[in-house]
């Protein structure tokens, strides 16, 4: 009798309206947002237009839609490792930021490397900082109890002032008149890719989205990983020990946000300085659970996000929209893509 | 109900089912798992809309939106998992969702009232009692109480008899047919033949989401209610043996104890020995330690004191196949490898090999007779007895040497139970040690050799199952001490 779905679930839907909810709900969101917008003295429909050429409009458009996906998508694609086996980390900001923060200091302490072992020196002390930053949460919980909801978001504000101290004061440029430290060398800048403005992150960061997918589906790793989330007991009792992979799951996620952190600063920033991040971690939880926890899911999410961003810089800029409207469509759009998706769900 | 039809996704859970109970009749609603008995009940409670069909209640046609439609009805459910607040009293139980009154009614005038209420209908129950503190006959009680609290006309009983013992049992039907006599319906939804021609005036069977007749009570055996059910005959003797070799201690328990809640054990002292070739299995009502020994035997939780020795693969059958068992998000495959996936051939050079693990799934399909559409599919959407099969096909055919059954046929249909005891006498004659957990005492006796009662996390006596006396059995299970079954016979006695 267990096969009978939920008694609760209402069966009044039509299959055809159910997969057009989640355009409905994005143009539910679209007409909200348009009051708004309204009122702040603008038409509605040309504030769409230019949002959606500030996106997508052209090659320098698409290049900054890239540039500003690929922390997220990193980001995403790690928390999509740790949401399948159902760890709860929310503190990628901060894994992040220490993963920036080590990375800068070897490129600050040791400009001389040659730039292939600079690189390499970087993008290790970057995950290896995002690594070090989970691993204290997730000792904290083993160890401690302490929650991991809680651990991870609290070290995410360590992680931020962190950045901010050592900026202001051990390694500040003496000579500079900012709160920052001096720039990189040229060795610690990520290479570009064939003379564009994409770097080589990008390709790092959509060669991920197909590994990911290898990792989670296709190792003995990624088995036990999603075996531990979607049922631990049963994980347990076939000797799949919940603990270890809960923490090997975390330390994957804080290790890729770290690496993200390592990205940006040696490519948009290449100094380190206070507020070196747009609030990647916490978009990547969004875009994690809004891509469902598929790779594939992500990449498309990490994309429409940072479009999102880009076009609500190009309203601000061009039609003088305020910035706190342009969050507000954001805001609506992920929500009416999310009760679209739960209403197709069911 | 007249031609009603349910259709979900794939499947049609009710075709044209014509379902009638009369005044003060008990009618008992038979079938198999996935028949569309919980799905035809859940259309009576207002849980589902029928896509065809009609409820008329007394001759008038009524629709029901929302549960709360079928209560004010005077349909009242009692659902085999009790809904009910353990903190809370009896009384505050059954006024628990009422809003008609701004504030409660003063305590004493409504254990009064309440106190009349179970009395006029023959149920013995303190209103002021906390629930936790009831036994689980009592809470059932308390649900059907709350039932006739709502003023139901029409009492529905999802397998009620399933976490009773004997004694409790001939309670609850006594009170039944006190309650049918006073004029109430009732519809006893069960898979014990024999309980349901005990109980019930008329019965329906259902089978395949269709009817398949009702018939009197007092026209119909046990074989003939069974062959309706499944559509074949049913053996119901107690298959024998073949003769084993020399038996060897195989599973062996030391004074094996377990802390409970509230400072009790949970386990107290317990010592058994399966031996190669038989199956031992423990009686019990549910909730007297069968969790925790099971647990503590497939090293789930450490023993507190006491040693457990076991010797070669351990087959594990979980009580909660949906908990324990299989992971419902995964495929058939991969609950199907969930041991085995990491070895060759289905791992190689650190990868999976899905196509290999696909054949091997495929294989086990066939063999344990699994009816899956794929083995893509995710375990959740199986029947329960589909997906006990798949457990029992992961688990079995790692060829074990000791195989541990708890509660290995719970919810299942008679077909499906006959497979799973088909399969444990299979491995048992084959020179399984097997130790079966199980409340069903029709079924240990059936399978066992020797049996053992657990009450209150003890083993209260032992019994040889082929002299065991059912009503002996039973007291043990309620915890009181006949002394003639204490004797403890070896396995090597007979």
């Amino acid at each position: 009798m267990t096969a009978d779905p939920s008694p609760l679930a209402p069966t009044s839907l039509s299959p055809r309206l159910k997969a057009l909810a989640p355009a409905l709900g994005v143009l539910i969101a679209l007409f909200l947002s348009s009051i708004v917008i309204a009122l702040s003295g603008v038409n509605p429909l040309e504030a769409y237009q230019t949002f959606m050429a500030g996106a997508f409009g052209g090659s320098r458009q698409i290049t900054e839609t890239l540039l500003k996906a690929t922390p997220i998508l990193i980001i995403a694609l790690g928390l999509t490792i740790a949401f399948q086996a159902r760890v709860w980390n929310i503190g990628a900001e901060g894994q992040y930021h220490i993963g920036a923060l080590l990375a800068g200091t070897v490129a600050l302490v040791q400009p001389d490397l040659p730039a292939p072992i600079m690189m390499l020196a970087m993008v290790l002390a970057g995950l290896g900082g995002g690594l070090l930053w989970s691993l204290i949460a997730g000792l904290l919980q083993l160890k401690r109890g302490v929650n991991l909801i809680i651990g991870t978001l609290m070290l995410n504000y360590i992680g931020i002032l962190l950045v901010q101290y050592v900026a202001r004061v051990p390694l500040r440029d003496p000579n500079g008149f900012l709160p920052e430290t001096a720039r990189f060398a040229a060795t610690a800048q990520l290479p570009r890719l064939f003379g564009t403005r994409l770097h080589i992150g990008v390709l790092l960061a959509l060669l991920l989205v197909p590994l990911t997918y290898l990792l989670l589906w296709r190792t003995p790793l990624g088995f036990r990983l999603r075996a531990v989330g979607n049922g631990p007991t049963v994980a347990r009792s076939v000797g799949i020990w919940p603990h270890r992979h809960r923490l090997i799951a975390l330390l994957i996620s804080g290790s890729l946000a770290g690496l993200a952190g390592m990205i940006e600063i040696s490519y948009t920033y290449l100094r380190l300085r206070p507020n070196i991040s747009d609030g990647y971690g916490f978009t990547g939880i969004l875009v994690a659970l809004l891509g469902q926890l598929s790779p594939i899911g992500t990449l498309i999410a990490a994309v429409l996000f940072s479009a999102l961003v880009v076009g609500a810089q190009a309203l601000n800029v061009t039609l003088q929209v305020p910035v706190a409207v342009a969050g507000v469509l954001q805001a609506l759009l992920v929500l009416g893509v999310l009760a679209g998706n739960a209403i197709a769900k069911r | 109900m007249i031609d009603i039809t349910k259709r979900f996704p794939g499947v049609v859970a009710n075709q044209g089912v014509n379902f009638a109970v009369q005044g003060g009749e008990i009618h008992g609603l038979l079938g198999e798992n996935g028949a569309g008995k919980t799905t035809l009940m859940n259309i009576l409670c207002g849980l589902y809309r029928p896509d065809q069909g009609q409820i008329q209640l007394q001759g008038r046609p009524v629709q029901f939106h929302r549960p709360a439609d079928a209560i004010a009805a005077g349909i009242g459910m009692v659902h085999q998992h009790f809904q009910l607040v353990e903190r809370f009293t009896v009384a505050e139980n059954l006024v628990l969702g009422e809003r008609k009154q701004l504030w409660r009614d003063n305590p004493k005038r409504l254990h009064q009232r309440l106190r009349q209420l179970a009395s006029r209908y023959g149920l013995d129950l303190d209103p002021a009692m906390p629930v936790w503190q009831l036994s689980v006959g009592q809470q059932q009680r308390v649900e059907i109480l709350k039932a006739l609290y709502r003023q139901a006309r029409v009492l529905i009983l999802d397998e009620p008899t399933a976490v009773l013992t004997p004694q409790e049992t001939q309670g609850l039907i006594a009170t039944l047919q006190q309650l049918a006599a006073q004029g109430t319906s009732i519809i006893f939804i069960s898979h014990k033949l024999n309980e349901v021609l005990a109980v019930c005036d008329r019965i329906t069977v259902l089978r395949d989401g269709q009817t398949m007749g009702t018939v009197a009570a007092a026209d119909c055996d046990t074989h003939r209610l069974a062959e309706m059910m499944v559509g074949r005959e049913v053996d119901f003797t107690r298959p024998e043996r073949a003769s084993r070799d020399r038996p060897e201690p195989r599973l062996r328990l030391e004074a094996v104890s377990v802390q409970g809640h509230h400072q009790r054990p949970a386990l107290d002292a317990i010592s058994l020995t399966v031996h190669s070739g038989e199956i031992v299995g423990i009686a019990g009502v549910d909730g007297n330690g069968q969790r925790e020994l099971e647990e503590v035997i497939v090293g789930l939780r450490p023993p507190n004191q006491g040693t457990i020795h076991s010797q070669g693969t351990l087959a594990h059958i979980p009580s909660d196949r949906y908990t324990m068992g299989l992971i419902g998000a995964f495929s058939v495959t991969e609950n199907l490898l969930l041991r085995d996936y990491r070895y060759p051939p289905f791992q190689r050079r650190g990868m999976l090999r899905p196509k290999v693990m696909a054949q091997q799934a495929m294989t086990l399909v066939n063999d344990y007779l699994v009816r899956t559409p794929s083995v893509q599919t995710p375990s959740r959407q199986l029947s329960g007895g589909n997906a006990q099969k798949v457990v029992i096909a992961r688990e079995l055919s790692r060829q074990p040497q000791v195989i541990l059954a708890a509660q290995p046929t719970r919810g299942l249909d008679v077909g499906a139970i006959d497979y799973v005891h088909a399969q444990l006498m299979a491995q048992r004659d084959a020179g399984a040690a097997i130790l079966l957990i199980s409340t069903e005492l029709d079924e240990i006796l059936r399978l066992c050799d020797r049996i053992a009662v657990l009450y209150e996390g003890q083993i209260v006596g032992w019994a040889n199952a082929a002299t065991a006396n059912v009503n002996h059995l039973g007291l043990m299970m309620a915890g009181k001490h006949p002394p003639e079954t204490l004797s403890i016979p070896m396995a090597h006695d007979r």
